[in-house]
């Protein structure tokens, strides 16, 4: 089964390209975004059909590889 | 005294980094980050580069490869473990190290020479160095040094923090901060001082027709000691 997870900086951490992308939007006419975060998007295909197994396995890759805890959080979706 | 050299595909400083241990009197040997043993060193060097094509985050994937697991047990067995720039970005993300590289705080990649200040010479990668500030080389894109409060707290009371990014007379405040590094960490050392990590090039410095010589100041020093 396929299992998404999405990485994303932590609150509080500096995230200077959403920042520039933030400046950008701006000046393209977007006065009214206040803040751009950027983050990562993964599509893992495991296979595994029991979906609560195939959640928790991608949990420990989230933990061991995918996302840095120090300062990004993930979100199994 | 005899040195190991990790090469991982897209690690490019690793054979500036042959030629400045060989200068100064290390056996030194690369090993390919597909083996699985290390030959006895004193010393481990990763290097710099962009291992991986820095995937995922920069330094995560080496992190992972099948070589890192002698270098952790090296490293933990109390050995001389040195990571610099791509390298330091693998002993974080191996947790060897404490914090991460981040993307440069102005997003530009950064190459030129610097100055940093010694924080810490009661190590042998420090030790006799007579200068308080060294004139060495960067060149990178990732080298926002972060970490958590705590854990700041916890590297400074620890006597961690092994270089810091200043002007030529010592002063590291926030204008001689070239990346947005957090307290203008450019290295640090774990709590026993045996692994250190940092994002200036001292195998850059070594020739005086070249570059300054501040490298050779810390291969010196550092082949003296181990």
């Amino acid at each position: 089964m396929k299992v998404k997870v999405i990485v994303t900086l932590k609150n509080g951490v500096l995230d200077p390209q959403g920042k520039a992308i933030q400046q950008t939007l701006n000046g393209m006419t977007f006065e009214n975004v206040s803040e751009v975060r950027q983050g990562k998007y993964f599509d893992i295909e495991v296979n595994e059909s029991d979906e609560s197994k195939a959640k928790t396995q991608v949990g420990e890759m989230c933990k061991k590889l995918l996302a840095n805890l120090v300062i990004e959080d993930y979100k199994i979706i | 005294m005899r040195s190991s050299v990790i090469i991982f595909p897209g690690s490019n400083c690793d054979r500036d980094m042959d030629v400045a241990l060989k200068k100064f009197g290390f056996k030194n040997q690369m090993v390919w980050h597909n083996d699985a043993d290390i030959p006895k060193s004193d010393l481990i060097v990763l290097p710099g580069g962009f291992s991986y094509g820095d995937y995922l985050r920069c330094g995560s994937i080496a992190g992972k490869s099948k070589i890192i697991k002698s270098v952790i047990d090296f490293a933990k067995s109390g050995g001389l473990v040195l990571g610099i720039c791509n390298g330091f970005q693998i002993l974080t993300e191996t947790g060897l190290l404490p914090g991460i590289l981040q993307q440069n705080k102005y997003l530009n990649f950064i190459c030129k020479n610097v100055f940093v200040k010694i924080k810490n010479k009661e190590n042998k990668y420090f030790k006799n160095i007579k200068k308080e500030v060294l004139e060495l080389h960067i060149a990178h894109n990732e080298g926002n040094y972060f970490c958590s409060n705590d854990e700041l707290k916890s590297i400074a009371d620890n006597g961690q923090i092994a270089v810091t990014y200043c002007d030529d007379k010592g002063n590291d405040n926030e204008h001689n901060n070239p990346n947005g590094a957090i307290k203008n960490i450019a290295g640090i050392f774990n709590k026993d001082k045996n692994i250190l990590g940092m994002m200036p090039h001292p195998e850059r410095m070594i020739d005086p027709f070249l570059s300054g010589e501040d490298g050779s100041l810390f291969f010196e020093n550092l082949i003296g000691n181990v």
